[in-house]
């Protein structure tokens, strides 16, 4: 059922914009208005949620430290693992932000059998489908910017040269077109297969999988299969992007189901999980020196709390109590 | 309160690069009009429909190659009935020409110039023509 419901929004919207593309009236609306629309939601939403994270309190100082933190000099620490100052975190933030450092440390706990013994195991798998899915994105999206520049510079043709290097058919096989359905698949497999993450996946989860498995297979179909007229398309992204939009009759329907996929994908960013992009170089427990000694971390949320000490206690009922006979601080530290 | 300045620069370099190509275009005047492509004098039709030529000339190009090449089936009989030898320099070369043709659409879609002139010649090139 989670997997379901966001499977079938996808289906349906997939049908509505292949049937907007085919009908003169929904073109219009399909090849302009929707990506305005969701450019504008992408930017705004996005803004917005980073602006909000910017301004929240941060109470604690809270990295995490997976290493040997610096103490004595004859101990050696590990500045990167558990940095103490800003280098080390920038080296921390960037292994994490471009290899997906903290994944790569992902391991498994697993029941064997015999025994019954708890083994732990590490786990590559995760790490790899997600850092080659993230990675060949970034090439597609990067690759995607022919179509909105003109004149189109040197360095794209060049990475389409590297991308197209196996020289497989015409127009020649992009390797990162079938790692990034790969990976795709396989973070999708990955969800049904084992069931602690069946369980802990959200329909949000699914929906972006679908989505962006959508968008891929839509855009194979036509770089490979169905074919379009690309020199309509590049017409369509131009004007979009100088606002001078127009929407060439030669642009088939399968183009704006993919557009209508990829404007989709915009407007829902910021309101999802995919504003990991923005919030992996605000997470507190990565981008944090370890110097909380070294340094003192006033909590913003402090104020000045009204306390009532033992000492004054003692003086507001020193009578009673010596009266009482009971011992007195004051007095014992006196003697 | 440091910490805002730079997560502030930091969204505004995102937001710069979000948005670059409207920057770059604007820039470079560019407009939505796609290039004049030369066509043949003394030709009205292609080898093929021209739809499939738009989006399918590519592969008709490696379909030849491997009929011609390797199959020694040398000649294409072309939906009108027409025949032409399966040869990218002397069929489509005869009718187009490399640079005001397949160069000006290739360089506005971004398509890279395919590989095929690192062996296959353009004969404008030995007529003396620029260059
Ligand atoms: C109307 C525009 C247009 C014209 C004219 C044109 N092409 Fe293309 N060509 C394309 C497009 C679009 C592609 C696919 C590019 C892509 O998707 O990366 C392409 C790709 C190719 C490819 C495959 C390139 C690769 O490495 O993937 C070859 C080969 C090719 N064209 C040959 C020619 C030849 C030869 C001519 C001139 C006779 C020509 N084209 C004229 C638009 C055009
Ligand atoms: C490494 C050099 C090389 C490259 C690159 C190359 N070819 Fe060829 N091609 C040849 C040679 C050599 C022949 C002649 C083979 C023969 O006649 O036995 C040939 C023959 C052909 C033929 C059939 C005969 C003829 O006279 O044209 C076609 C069609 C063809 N090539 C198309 C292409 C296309 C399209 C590309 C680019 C996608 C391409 N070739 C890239 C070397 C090359
Ligand atoms: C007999 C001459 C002739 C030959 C040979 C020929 N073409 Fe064409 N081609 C034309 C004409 C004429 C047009 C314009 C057709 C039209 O506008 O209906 C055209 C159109 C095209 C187009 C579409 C241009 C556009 O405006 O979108 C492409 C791409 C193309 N040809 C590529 C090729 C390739 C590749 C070959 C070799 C396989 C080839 N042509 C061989 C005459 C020829």
């Amino acid at each position: 059922m989670k997997a379901l419901v966001p499977l079938a929004a996808i289906l349906g919207v997939a049908g509505l914009a292949y049937a907007g593309g085919l009908l003169p009236g929904t073109r219009a609306l399909l090849g302009v208005v929707l990506p305005y629309a969701a450019m504008g939601i992408f930017l705004i939403g996005f803004s917005f949620r980073v602006v909000r994270w910017a301004w929240s309190a941060l109470p604690f100082h809270i990295p995490t430290t997976c290493g040997q933190q610096k103490s004595l000099g004859w101990i050696r620490s590990n500045p990167i693992e558990n940095p103490n100052h800003k280098a080390g975190v920038a080296a921390r933030m960037a292994l994490e932000i471009l290899l997906f450092r903290s994944l790569f440390r992902n391991s498994q706990a697993r029941l064997e059998e015999e025994g019954p013994r708890l083994l732990y195991a590490e786990n590559k798998w995760l790490w790899l489908g997600a850092l080659a899915f993230h990675w060949s994105l970034l090439v597609v999206l990067v690759r995607h910017l022919r179509y909105f520049l003109s004149p189109v510079p040197a360095f794209l043709p060049a990475l389409d040269a590297v991308d197209g290097f196996l020289q497989i058919g015409a127009p020649q096989l992009f390797v990162t077109d079938a790692v990034i359905v790969a990976a795709l698949l396989y973070l999708l497999a990955r969800r049904f297969a084992n069931g602690r993450v069946r369980y802990l996946s959200l329909p949000g989860d699914f929906f972006a999988l679908f989505l962006l498995l959508g968008i891929a297979i839509t855009g194979i179909l036509m770089r490979y299969f169905t074919k379009v007229d690309l020199e309509g398309i590049k017409q369509l992204a131009l004007g979009l992007v100088t606002f001078s939009p127009l929407v060439p009759a030669s642009v088939g329907p399968l183009f704006f189901v993919h557009l209508t996929f990829a404007s989709l994908l915009l407007a829902y960013f910021p309101f999802s999980k995919l504003m990991h992009m923005g919030g992996i170089f605000l997470s507190p427990t990565r981008n944090l020196a370890n110097d909380s000694r070294a340094r003192r971390h006033v909590n913003p949320w402090d104020y000045p709390v009204k306390v009532h000490t033992y000492q004054e206690w003692e003086e507001e009922f020193h009578d009673k109590i010596a009266s009482a006979g009971l011992p007195l601080e004051k007095e014992r530290t006196r003697a | 309160m440091r910490d805002k300045f730079w997560i502030l620069g930091g969204l505004l370099l995102f937001v710069g690069v979000a948005t670059l190509p409207t920057w770059r275009d604007w820039e470079t005047h560019a407009n939505t009009r796609p290039p004049a492509l030369v066509l043949p004098a003394h030709a009205k039709q292609c080898v093929a429909p021209l739809d499939f030529m738009r989006g399918s000339h590519m592969q008709l190009l490696l379909d030849w190659r491997q009929s011609a090449v390797r199959e020694n089936n040398p000649t294409y009989v072309a939906y009108d009935g027409k025949t032409y030898p399966k040869s990218l320099t002397k069929t489509c070369l005869s009718c187009h020409d490399k640079r005001e043709f397949c160069d000006r659409c290739h360089d506005y879609v971004g398509a890279r110039t395919p590989y095929c002139w690192n062996c296959h010649v353009d004969p404008a090139l030995g007529k003396g023509a620029a260059r």
